[in-house]
């Protein structure tokens, strides 16, 4: 059935098409372990994407323009964090107003850059390991990015798991009332989640303008905010999932634009579906020791205030 | 759903205060189905909206809304845009063709038109381009100068003019070069740059060294310039920065024309359901300029066709070809119809030689 496709570069781009999502869905986890519902993935993604663009074309050189899409992502979620954490905003409603914002103001600050050549993002090949055959060219082949994102699952997990600063996070995000009175500063926590998660949308937005893609275009992340959102709540807040569900939504949607190219014999409405059907029934599959609803943050889009 | 939006939104709030000044000004709206700023299809349709501008200055009064999806939530818009007093309104995607119609039928005394589509109603023409004429100019530069003989193209969705623009640069590709075989990949979206690049890597992958696109986005462009050695067209637009390569030539849709003629008629009270559909001859098809990475010989070539195309000399699609299956389409000398069956307005078969399937 794969016939002509060559394996090791399938592998290798769906790598790259993973990445966005799973940055910007492993940002949000922690978002969403400290007991906020941003759902303005979106906006932050794509004023990343532009931020990281803008950066990288003026300076020259990619790294910069990564930093500057955290940045410009991070700045852009301390609105929503003002908004829900200090002045008590809807979650739900802030957020959708953040990605239209994002969307809005991305386009603004992309005028002038449409049609200009991003900053080539050179591969950073693993010493000794890059060599090994096959596996080499799969794993220790690729941008810095790539390697970031997958430590940063690792971080995230042993940060979540083993760490009094996860302990303290997760326990902001289950009882804000019970870390309150603990006395953690539930506000300031929970904004430092937001700005982490802000920033991890940046980077992913940024992946797709200067490496994926690489150029700015308005809109350009076409929805990848939501997936990440749908991706979290399916991995049920775990970031091994959220590894597993990023990669299983890239890879499928790289693998069935390679099975269409190599001309396979499965009809296209079939492939072109198979994306967001297999990622759903396999964290689905994967989650259903535990009902899903058990796993999320008990205060999972709560506000918070001390006088209450 | 963007910034803008709301712009247009607010705009049609405070058209409705000030109604009574603005109330000789003509109105008209547009509907996208991607932002102003990608490039291609959509970018083309506003620079239609801002040569009306141009044109009648304080006369007319022009809003849109971008982005905006294909199917109920176009509902939402147009009505929305109907109720902001618009006279005139653009629908500028094939999917907006129901919500044109039942909007239409609520609000009888805004005209509407709807590009790309077949269903008319007192107060709803429809117009289009003949791209597939410039498709045939690109299937002859690309048979020409494609090394592997892997033409790819990604194609958007399995619509009439999407499947006459796979023909008929096949057919003219063919014509060239006999060994040309063509990949296709549906990509199921007009504007997805990060999935319009994965889908141009894939075919470049397989060893597309031409990759044809009709979807709406610069990003195969880009991700052709990554591979190095691969060509490809502009797309709606010129994409003239892409130039002299890889992009070596365009399809560029011009719309201002007809936008500022259907505006007079409006504004004159002479405003008719018609049909227009419009080539290169008439100028709503333009071939972007053959850069010179094209060798002089295959550009003169193309040129001629271009020319024959555009006064009528010659049909894109003139016999004798034949359907997939084999059977016959039209005999020799025979040109297609634009109408009935077999007719290009429903066109949902690809011709003799193209070995994929058409995704139902």
């Amino acid at each position: 059935m794969l016939g002509s496709i060559s394996i090791t570069v399938l592998l290798a781009s769906i790598m790259v098409a993973s990445t966005p999502i799973l940055l910007a869905a492993l940002g949000e986890m922690v978002v969403e372990k400290a007991g906020v519902l941003n759902l303005g993935v979106e906006g932050m993604m794509i004023t990343g994407a532009v931020c990281g663009f803008v950066v990288a074309v003026t300076t020259g050189s990619p790294l910069v323009g990564f930093v500057a899409a955290a940045l410009g992502g991070a700045v852009l979620s301390l609105l929503f964090g003002f908004l829900t954490q200090v002045l008590l905003s809807n979650q739900v409603a802030t957020g959708l107003a953040l990605t239209l914002f994002g969307l809005g103001l991305s386009a603004l600050m992309g005028q002038g850059y449409i049609g200009v050549k991003a900053p080539p993002t050179n591969d950073v090949n693993i010493p000794l390991l890059a060599d090994v055959p096959v596996l080499g060219r799969v794993l220790f082949q690729h941008d810095m990015m790539v390697y970031f994102s997958v430590a940063m699952v690792a971080v995230v997990w042993a940060v979540l798991k083993y760490t009094r600063t996860g302990l303290i996070l997760r326990a902001v995000g289950e009882s804000g009332d019970a870390a309150h009175a603990l006395g953690y500063k539930v506000v300031r926590i929970r904004i430092a989640a937001i700005f982490f998660g802000g920033a991890m949308a940046g980077l992913g937005g940024a992946y797709i303008s200067l490496v994926r893609v690489p150029q700015w275009t308005e809109g350009m992340t076409a929805g990848a905010g939501w997936i990440a959102l749908a991706i979290v709540v399916f991995a049920s807040w775990k970031a091994g999932r959220v590894l597993v569900g990023a990669y299983l939504f890239g890879g499928v949607t790289v693998l069935q634009l390679n099975l269409q190219a190599a001309g396979a014999a499965i009809p296209v409405e079939y492939l072109s579906m198979s994306p967001y059907l297999i990622t759903i029934l396999v964290l689905v599959l994967i989650s259903r020791r535990r009902s899903g609803a058990g796993a999320a943050p008990a205060d999972l889009g709560k506000s918070f205030h001390a006088s209450s | 759903m963007n910034f803008t939006k709301l712009v247009a939104t607010a705009t049609l709030a405070l058209g409705l205060a000030t109604g009574a000044i603005a109330q000789d000004k003509t109105k008209v709206g547009f509907i996208y189905v991607g932002p102003i700023g990608d490039g291609g299809w959509t970018y083309e349709h506003d620079k239609g909206r801002l040569a009306v501008e141009a044109a009648f200055g304080d006369a007319v009064e022009t809003v849109y809304q971008e982005s905006v999806p294909e199917g109920a939530d176009a509902e939402r818009a147009l009505t929305q845009m109907a109720l902001g007093g618009a006279d005139l309104i653009f629908t500028t995607s094939f999917g907006y063709m129901d919500p044109t119609i039942n909007v239409a039928a609520k609000f009888p005394n805004v005209k509407f038109e709807h590009a790309t589509g077949y269903k008319r109603a007192d107060n709803v023409s429809t117009y289009s381009a003949r791209f597939y004429e410039g498709r045939a100019v690109q299937g002859l530069i690309a048979g020409r100068m494609t090394k592997t003989n892997k033409i790819g193209y990604i194609a958007s969705f399995p619509i009439p003019e999407v499947i006459r623009g796979i023909n008929s640069a096949y057919i003219h590709a063919k014509k060239v070069n006999p060994d040309v075989e063509f990949s296709i990949v549906w990509a199921y979206t007009w504007f997805d740059p990060a999935k319009e690049a994965d889908a141009a890597t894939a075919l470049i992958e397989q060893g597309a060294d031409v990759i044809l696109q009709h979807t709406d986005s610069t990003a195969p462009q880009a991700a052709a310039e990554k591979a190095g050695n691969v060509m490809t067209f502009g797309q709606a637009s010129d994409m003239s920065e892409y130039a002299p390569w890889p992009r070596v030539s365009s399809i560029i849709d011009d719309w201002a024309p007809y936008y500022i003629a259907r505006t007079k008629a409006v504004m004159d009270g002479t405003w008719e359901s018609t049909d227009t559909w419009d080539g290169i001859g008439a100028g709503m098809v333009g071939i972007g300029e053959i850069s010179d990475a094209v060798p002089a010989d295959v550009k003169a070539e193309a040129e001629a066709l271009r020319d024959a195309l555009a006064s009528g000399e010659y049909h894109a699609f003139t016999g004798p070809l034949n359907k997939q299956d084999g059977s016959v389409w039209l005999a020799e000398g025979e040109t297609a119809a634009d109408f009935g069956d077999d007719g290009l307005a429903g066109l949902n078969f690809y011709v003799e030689g193209i070995t994929a399937e058409i995704p139902n």
